[in-house]
């Protein structure tokens, strides 16, 4: 945790120094007539987040700050596993969203998480990854008016099927 | 006499067949609207507006604003329930709901909301019978400079009370406020903060996708990984003896919190350009001030759901005044509500209270009635809610992430807002790791377009003289108040200091 604490203060320091940069693209002083300049909120404010990590940074030296004084891992192997299977999947969840549309990412998603990792019976799993993406799709479509992404056109004919239940 | 005439009119109208029955549909309606995450009272009216044609103009605000009452009553529900605010109004909501909902209290967590929606909602009803037309002249007088100083009020209590780092506090507010001003420079129309040169970022970052990333997706990796998949979360109960013991704690608990919220939610609300989410912060952040055990918020104060929950109706119904009587809406809603009345062929401003004497207390009789009907609408629902949790914590995680990732989306209707979503979770599962407190960010996000024009305004109008903030005799107060709370840490740690010194 003490290593962590440094390298994630030194990380947000760098973002930090990222966004004082990028605000000084507009004017960050006083403009007579006009106000303060479009970039002077954003960089004054980041200036600030700095010195932040600077006094979190002088905090883990003095070892005041609770992660400082930890000799534990940040995350043991159960943390990055579970990291790796939560996180990894919401990532692929999120990146087959484009291929086989938002309902049917819900679908597999839900099957993956409900079938590996709570390790639930396919007659528990199999209908709610069946039903909420159609219960889904009739509140927003229908209900809410809100279209979601359909994925690649081989989905196009289970869509038409279903806007033809709606209208 | 008068007013109460009035009021009785209205009321009767109110509860003519057609609008009663559009009453309990557009509570209905709001509850589950304002449930989902992603999706807030601003979402159910626009969507049914066009619904509302088939109806005379009466019965169609009524049924808008039957809507808006729900869906504020319904944002409390996935704050506590799923731990993921369904609009900005209940971020704060968030904060103690969800503590008690793992706390197996989720049930009272839900009836102290519902007890002082219906009271900040109730207190707000008689403030606007009462006063309309003063109030709205007062809110007028509420400039820059004073709306600017209320902002940096609410900052100073997370900085002044929290309990966190002090360092990482104000860290967590800084990023939060930056982010807030990613996009477009308000004044000068330039792009700005483009970041890494991604397009997607012209539109900015809205504050519901930091909000679900944080607490829909981060929160969750956390809890997971902090409880090794197995989530302590006690079994709620539900019977009608424990909603019982639930609303006698809820009263006894809530009651200071209730009080605050319900008359700063009206303040706040009135004031333009304000609304329901700043009110609602703010009340916390009050409630928090001056409660004799700050310690307790954010861990599962009873107080801390009430003061948000109270000032979130209170302030809906408060922004409603503005729109009414000077024909300036007071949040995204009403704006919304007053394109209503324009397209029904009526004239908000001060002469509406004079022309259309029966529509306006028509409607200020729905407030009544609406807020009974959601209230008890709400109480009914709840044992469904409850019954939510019960759920394996393995049915229930996916859901939360698929709810979070599909309310996102038609929040932002935007792909890049989705990986924005879970980059912004993993990052505050390992800020969260190293004790950043995150409520802060999200607190600035969501002031952060209000904060900054205010405060350029402000320096435009005094040429660049901070003292602005000091000597008008409505923002020198509040901006001292906030200046002694940002520096009480630094006070208290010198006083520490010094009397370790001494022994």
């Amino acid at each position: 945790m003490r290593i962590g604490e440094i390298s994630v203060a030194g990380i947000l320091a760098l973002f930090s120094i990222y966004l004082m940069i990028k605000s000084a693209e507009l004017p960050i002083g006083y403009i007579r007539g006009e106000g303060p300049g479009g970039g002077a909120w954003p960089f004054w404010l980041s200036a600030v987040m700095l010195i932040c990590c600077g006094v979190i940074a002088l905090n883990w030296w003095r070892g005041t700050s609770p992660p400082s004084q930890s000799d534990e891992p940040m995350l043991d192997a159960f943390g990055w596993r579970t990291l790796a299977l939560v996180g990894g999947g919401l990532v692929v969840f999120v990146a087959l969203i484009s291929v086989v549309s938002m309902y049917g990412a819900i679908g597999i998603f839900l099957f993956y998480y409900m079938r590996f990792l709570g390790r639930h019976t396919l007659l528990l799993t199999l209908p709610v990854a069946l039903i909420t993406p159609f219960a889904l799709f009739f509140f927003f479509e229908g209900a809410m008016q809100i279209s979601m992404p359909q994925g690649m056109p081989f989905t196009q004919p289970v869509f038409d099927l279903l806007y033809d239940v709606i209208y | 006499m008068e007013i109460l005439s009035y009021l009785v009119d209205g009321l009767l109208l109110a509860l003519q067949p057609i609008n009663l029955g559009l009453i309990v549909i557009g509570v209905s309606v709001g509850l589950f609207i304002g449930a989902m995450p992603g999706l807030g009272s601003v979402n159910g009216v626009a969507i049914l507006l066009p619904i509302t044609f088939l109806v005379p103009p009466g019965s169609a605000i009524i049924f808008l604003a039957a809507i808006y009452y729900g869906a504020m009553y319904g944002g409390a529900i996935s704050s506590v329930t799923l731990g993921i605010p369904g609009a900005s109004t209940a971020v704060a909501t968030t904060f103690d709901g969800r503590p008690l909902a793992l706390q197996g209290r989720a049930s009272l967590a839900l009836v102290t909301a519902a007890l002082a929606s219906f009271v900040g909602g109730s207190v707000a009803n008689v403030l606007f019978t009462l006063f309309a037309p003063p109030l709205a002249t007062l809110a007028l007088s509420f400039g820059p400079p004073e709306i600017f100083a209320l902002m940096l009020l609410a900052f100073a209590t997370f900085v002044g009370l929290g309990g966190d780092d002090i360092a990482k506090t104000v860290f967590s507010i800084c990023i939060g406020l930056v982010f807030a001003s990613i996009g477009f420079d308000q004044i000068s129309g330039q792009p700005r903060l483009v970041l890494f040169d991604i397009s997607g970022f012209l539109h900015g970052i809205g504050f519901i996708v930091l909000a679900i990333g944080v607490y829909g997706i981060g929160e969750m990796i956390w809890t997971i990984e902090q409880t090794r998949g197995e989530v302590t979360t006690t079994t709620p109960r539900m019977s009608v003896a424990g909603m019982i013991s639930d609303t006698r704690e809820a009263v006894r608990r809530g009651w200071k919190g209730t009080t605050i919220g319900s008359f700063l939610g009206f303040f706040v609300g009135v004031l333009p350009a304000a609304g329901a989410t700043p009110g609602s912060l703010m009340a916390y952040g009050v409630a928090k001030l001056v409660s004799k055990t700050p310690r307790e918020y954010g861990k599962g104060s009873p107080d801390g759901v009430a003061a948000p929950e109270a000032a979130n109706n209170s302030a809906s119904t408060g922004a409603m005044l503005p729109m009414l009587t000077l024909g300036i809406p007071g949040s995204p809603t009403t704006a919304i509500l007053l394109g209503g009345m324009v397209i029904w062929g009526l004239v908000p401003g001060p002469q509406l209270f004079v022309n259309e004497t029966e529509f306006v207390w028509g409607l200020i009789g729905s407030f009544y009635i609406s807020n009974f009907a959601a209230l008890l609408i709400n109480l009914a629902f709840i044992p469904l809610f409850i019954w939510m949790l019960r759920m394996p914590f393995t049915v229930l995680a996916p859901m939360i992430f698929v709810l979070s990732i599909i309310g996102g989306f038609a929040a932002t209707r935007d792909m890049h807002d989705i990986w924005l979503i879970v980059i912004f979770g993993l990052g505050a599962f390992f800020l969260r790791k190293f004790d950043y407190p995150l409520a802060p960010a999200v607190l600035a996000i969501v002031l952060g377009p209000i904060a900054e024009p205010t405060l350029r305004q402000s320096l435009l109008l005094s040429s660049g003289d901070p003292s602005i903030f000091f000597t008008r005799p409505i923002a020198g107060p509040i901006t001292i108040i906030a200046l002694v709370l940002i520096f009480l840490p630094a006070l208290k740690f010198f006083r520490r200091n010094k009397s370790t010194e001494s022994s």
